[in-house]
């Protein structure tokens, strides 16, 4: 499970983007991660996998945020929102997610 | 608990196939001394069928796909596979003999997230190498082509099989290695001929070569370690399953006929005509691998080796009894201990030489044979 924390992100609007060198598959409701660069493993919770599904450079975090995130969990939206800018800063920092402030097509 | 220890867990207590091996081809550019496959290519999967198992595998949860053959390569779809695999999310792992792996190609395996290469070196030496290979040139083509993956940044294992016409080689293959940065492993199993034929079994190495193998300490790490006394049986043991075969991996042929694993050719289905998750779900052989606790093995479950022993269900079927003992790895039990295993006393014998020399050794596979390696030992870091 990823726990760690990052600093917010600065643009206002991101799209998230799953990077090609990883493989990725669904088990039991949680996505298992491994990089095909160094071969570390990760395993995203519940809530990281809906973002990690809804990934696709052209659905901007906010939205997937909203539609995803509150819908499925009755949170409030700035606290998902915090939350999940700190999620994928952590998952882009490991070199898994790609974050830019325009959209782009995601392809593995 | 380890990651992948948790996610192994979760694939065995949720029935899924975590892990598939995936022959392409068994038609190869080498004619390794000790292969046990006929390279024979005619009706294998075409593209569309291999992307059709593919998706079939992604499906039903496969997150670890190894890549082999025959030699992979020899495939002039090869890339347009892997490229389809990755597309689907896979973990690819590629097994090849590298001989024609040029900048091209290393580049694209690059470009496609391969996680790793696994290439087998016989040798450090042209004539031993290509004396195994039966091509010559063929060890400075391999190791070109580990030279170039290794420049493109990927994760290469170099891979020697010890068996009696490189066993004074081990060491220089390791130094290789070492040299190209790659990783390294050494296994001394050889198994039969799909077709049966047994004869390769005579380019194992000897119990007393195999027992210094085993007391090397830059090839085992902590020889106390890797050679202590078995520990006593307990409930979880007997309660235990013998291997990953059938639990959490399969095997899918040229063919597509699905087997538990590349060295248990026990067919269980063809994903030609049958859904991979329903055969792996619904297979009769599946189910009756899967039900083999150690409690259920005849002659292993009073063995004092049981909990340590590295038994294949696959080599004991090809014995005869898929719940039967596995001999070549009584003689390692023993070698390894000096404690002779329950099979051994069985039959009389409690000297690791004349029950290798024995006639009852591995005995007639009853129907084809696979192998790919069964101990693996990583060097000393």
């Amino acid at each position: 499970m990823i726990t760690t924390v990052a600093t917010p992100l600065a643009a206002a609007t991101t799209y998230i983007t799953r990077s090609h060198a990883v493989a990725a598959r669904e088990l039991a409701g949680e996505m298992m991660i491994m990089s095909a660069t160094d071969s570390t493993l990760f395993s995203l919770n519940e809530t990281a996998t809906l973002i990690w599904n809804a990934a696709d450079g052209k659905t901007s975090l906010r939205d997937i945020v909203e539609n995803k995130i509150c819908h499925e969990f009755e949170i409030d939206s700035e606290t998902a929102y915090r939350d999940a800018e700190a999620l994928v800063s952590s998952l882009a920092s490991l070199g898994i997610l790609q974050l830019s402030s325009e959209p782009t097509s995601a392809k593995n | 608990m380890s990651l992948i220890t948790d996610l192994n867990r979760k694939a065995l207590d949720r029935g899924v196939p975590l892990s598939v091996h995936l022959d392409v081809t068994y038609r190869c550019n080498e004619r390794c001394e000790h292969c046990y496959l006929e390279h024979d290519g005619d009706g294998e999967m075409s593209t569309t069928e291999i992307k059709s198992a593919l998706d079939q595998l992604a499906a039903a949860g496969v997150f670890f796909l190894t890549i082999s053959g025959g030699e992979p390569l020899i495939r002039p779809d090869i890339f347009e596979i892997i490229e389809y695999a990755r597309s689907l999310g896979f973990n690819v792992k590629l097994k090849t003999n590298a001989i024609l792996i040029r900048e091209r190609e290393a580049r694209r395996l690059r470009e496609l997230n391969v996680e790793q290469v696994q290439i087998s070196v016989y040798s450090h030496r042209a004539q031993v190498h290509d004396g195994i290979s039966k091509v010559p040139g063929s060890l400075y083509r391999t190791i070109r082509g580990i030279r170039l993956l290794k420049a493109h940044g990927l994760k290469v294992t170099i891979a020697n099989v010890l068996m009696k016409g490189n066993l004074d080689d081990a060491e220089g293959v390791r130094q290789l290695a070492k040299e190209v940065g790659a990783h390294y492993t050494l296994d001394p199993t050889i198994t039969p001929m799909m077709n049966g034929d047994t004869s390769l079994l005579a380019l194992r190495i000897s119990s007393e070569s195999l027992r210094t193998v085993f007391t090397d300490s830059t090839l085992v790490g902590s020889v106390e370690e890797f050679c202590a006394p078995p520990t006593a049986i307990d409930e979880d043991t007997l309660e235990g399953y013998p291997c990953s075969a059938g639990h959490t991996a399969a095997y899918v042929s040229p063919w597509g006929d699905v087997y538990p694993c590349v060295q248990f050719p026990l067919t269980c289905g063809n994903v030609r005509e049958q859904n991979f998750l329903d055969i792996w779900k619904n297979s009769p052989q599946f189910n009756e691998v899967r039900a083999i606790r150690g409690k259920h093995l005849t002659t292993c479950s009073s063995c004092s080796h049981l909990g340590s022993c590295t038994r294949c269900p696959g080599l004991a079927w090809m014995e005869g009894n898929m719940r039967g003992p596995s001999t070549a790895d009584c003689e390692k039990s023993f070698i390894r201990t000096n404690i002779p295993t329950a099979n051994m006393l069985k039959r009389g014998y409690t000297d690791a030489q004349a029950f290798a020399a024995s006639d009852d050794t591995m005995l007639q596979p009853r129907l084809r044979g696979a192998s790919r390696p069964l101990i693996q030992i990583l060097p000393a870091r």
